[in-house]
């Protein structure tokens, strides 16, 4: 919802305050997937960066309903809300494979 | 501009540093905003990288680091039970500045002087900025254990609590150690750098004793009443995995060491003898913040403001890492510092840029320990910042441990150490 309204009013100031909280955001998966998710080559942590984003959101879902196996996605990713998994997203559908 | 900064970035810290100073408009004179970090490890590498990623290199970052190339404490018990060399752990800083644009200064800082906001270094220089960033890890406190600064000075008695030589000479004293002797770590009283590390040392001397030493002994000398990090997986390991080898003592506060004999005493408990001695003393923020007067907490520990990592008792000096009074449930670790470099290095770029800092802030912790040379086990937690209560909270339902000790988790802990020096560092 505040999202739309950013990106509709085309403020240069609102836009900037949203990007970076964005890009700070996508930085809290930067640690285990690399920054801007992308995570090195060959590691065991699957790159996030250029992911569709519906695949995305599924993934965290079901990580967070225990539907998929995890050894530890199951429990980081009960600390993000819908609207967070929904922005990290389209942020790393954005930063192309 | 770009090709500027790049220059500087690859010169030499010395000569980087005069032809900073050369430039720099004195004060807030200067149109670019300029940050300085002390500390080049989790917290200070990874906000230095950070700050130019998401101001778009709009921020000029200084680096002051005097060690010539990073070596990781997450995974250094490795090395200390020969499962890896030290190069395997050890980064450069050269990305920082040519990718990066960030002029690392190799030098030590030796003062602040916050009115005047201008950081002092051993070479004599100081260098002014508008927002500094203290990452100065953690002070070992050598006067709380009689003799212990002797024996770390002599090379007889070893912490290896900051990975680099001192970590090999400890793989050394192991190696020299005759089969049947014992290896004794004591534990200071928490909160210390990194919880589960002593006892995943332990594990890790004792995986090496039971390949090359399999009469010998480990011995944890443990100052709180019981582990501090992840107990029942650790307890679980050293009964399965090392049957009689590891042997623990809650309630073992060391006070005096004797490198001569190999003894520590503790203040209940009766002496305990050794032959290759691990004594870790208490632990407060690192020296420069101690000195600056930043340790506000019990003269340990620098309180800060959550929101964006000010100190609170320091305008415009931001501290990260393991120096700080940290939040409930909240690690001093290696993520959890890289965590905090991101989460103040955004607060720093929304301030410099008159917008006001996220108010609902992640930070990310994973701490990978191996149980021996093939399985580890992790502990994970999520932290959101509560503006009601002015600190980050876990958040309720998230975070936890390992099912079971696993090698897959060891090979995503290796996955994670080289995404995570990645992260900070390329």
């Amino acid at each position: 919802m505040t999202y739309a309204w950013l990106a509709l009013a085309g403020d240069a100031y609102a836009q900037s305050a949203a990007t970076l909280r964005i890009e700070s955001l996508a930085a809290s998966c930067a640690g285990c997937h690399g920054t801007n998710g992308r995570a090195a080559a060959g590691s065991a942590m699957p790159r996030l960066a250029g992911m569709p984003r519906d695949r995305f959101v599924a993934q965290m879902r079901a990580f967070q309903e225990n539907r998929r196996p995890a050894t530890v996605m199951h429990q980081i990713a009960k600390g993000y809300d819908a609207e967070q998994i929904h922005e990290l997203a389209a942020y790393f559908e954005r930063q192309g494979p | 501009m770009i090709r500027r900064r790049r220059l500087l970035g690859g010169l030499a810290g010395a000569s980087a540093l005069a032809a900073l100073s050369g430039c720099a408009a004195p004060g807030t004179g200067s149109a670019r905003p300029r940050v300085a970090v002390v500390g080049g490890g989790y917290g200070g590498a990874t906000a230095a990288k950070y700050l130019r990623l998401l101001s778009n290199g709009s921020i000029d970052v200084i680096l002051i680091e005097p060690e010539p190339a990073f070596v990781s404490c997450p995974m250094s018990n490795l090395v200390v039970a020969g499962v890896l060399e030290l190069p395997a752990i050890t980064s450069s800083y050269r990305r920082l500045s040519e990718e990066h644009g960030i002029t690392v200064v190799r030098d030590h800082a030796t003062d602040i002087d916050v009115p005047g906001r201008s950081v002092t270094l051993a070479a004599g220089a100081s260098l002014r900025y508008d927002k500094l960033v203290l990452s100065p890890g953690v002070d070992l406190m050598f006067d709380a254990v009689t003799g212990s600064r002797v024996a770390q000075a002599s090379g007889r008695v070893l912490q290896a609590w900051k990975a680099g030589p001192e970590t090999v000479a400890l793989r050394r004293q192991l190696q020299a150690m005759a089969d049947g002797g014992t290896f004794a770590i004591t534990i200071p009283e928490a909160p210390f750098r990194c919880p589960a590390a002593p006892y995943e040392r332990a594990c890790l001397v004792a995986d090496y004793f039971r390949r090359s030493k399999p009469r010998s002994k480990v011995l944890v000398l443990d100052a709180n009443e019981d582990l501090v990090a992840t107990g029942p997986l650790f307890r679980k390991a050293w009964t399965e995995l090392y049957g009689s080898m590891i042997e623990y003592r809650n309630l073992h506060s060391a006070v005096a060491v004797d490198a001569a004999s190999g003894t520590i005493s503790f203040e209940l408990q009766d002496d305990v003898r050794a032959d290759v001695l691990n004594v870790l003393p208490p632990m407060r923020a690192g020296a420069l913040a101690v000195r600056a007067g930043l340790a506000n907490s019990n003269g340990r520990w620098c309180q800060v403001d959550f929101r964006s990592f000010e100190s609170i008792v320091a305008k415009n000096v931001h501290i990260l890492g393991d120096s700080i009074q940290t939040a409930s449930l909240m690690p001093k670790s290696g993520h959890m510092a890289n965590s905090h470099g991101k989460a103040a290095a955004a607060a720093i770029v929304a301030e410099l840029k008159g917008m006001e800092p996220d108010p609902r802030q992640m930070l990310i912790n994973t701490c990978y320990s191996f149980v021996s040379s093939d399985e580890a086990i992790h502990a994970t937690s999520v932290h959101r910042y509560s503006a009601a209560e002015k600190t980050f909270v876990a958040v309720p339902g998230s975070g936890g441990w390992s099912a079971a000790r696993s090698p897959a988790e060891a090979a995503i802990g290796m996955a994670w150490a080289r995404n995570i020096w990645a992260d900070m560092l390329d």
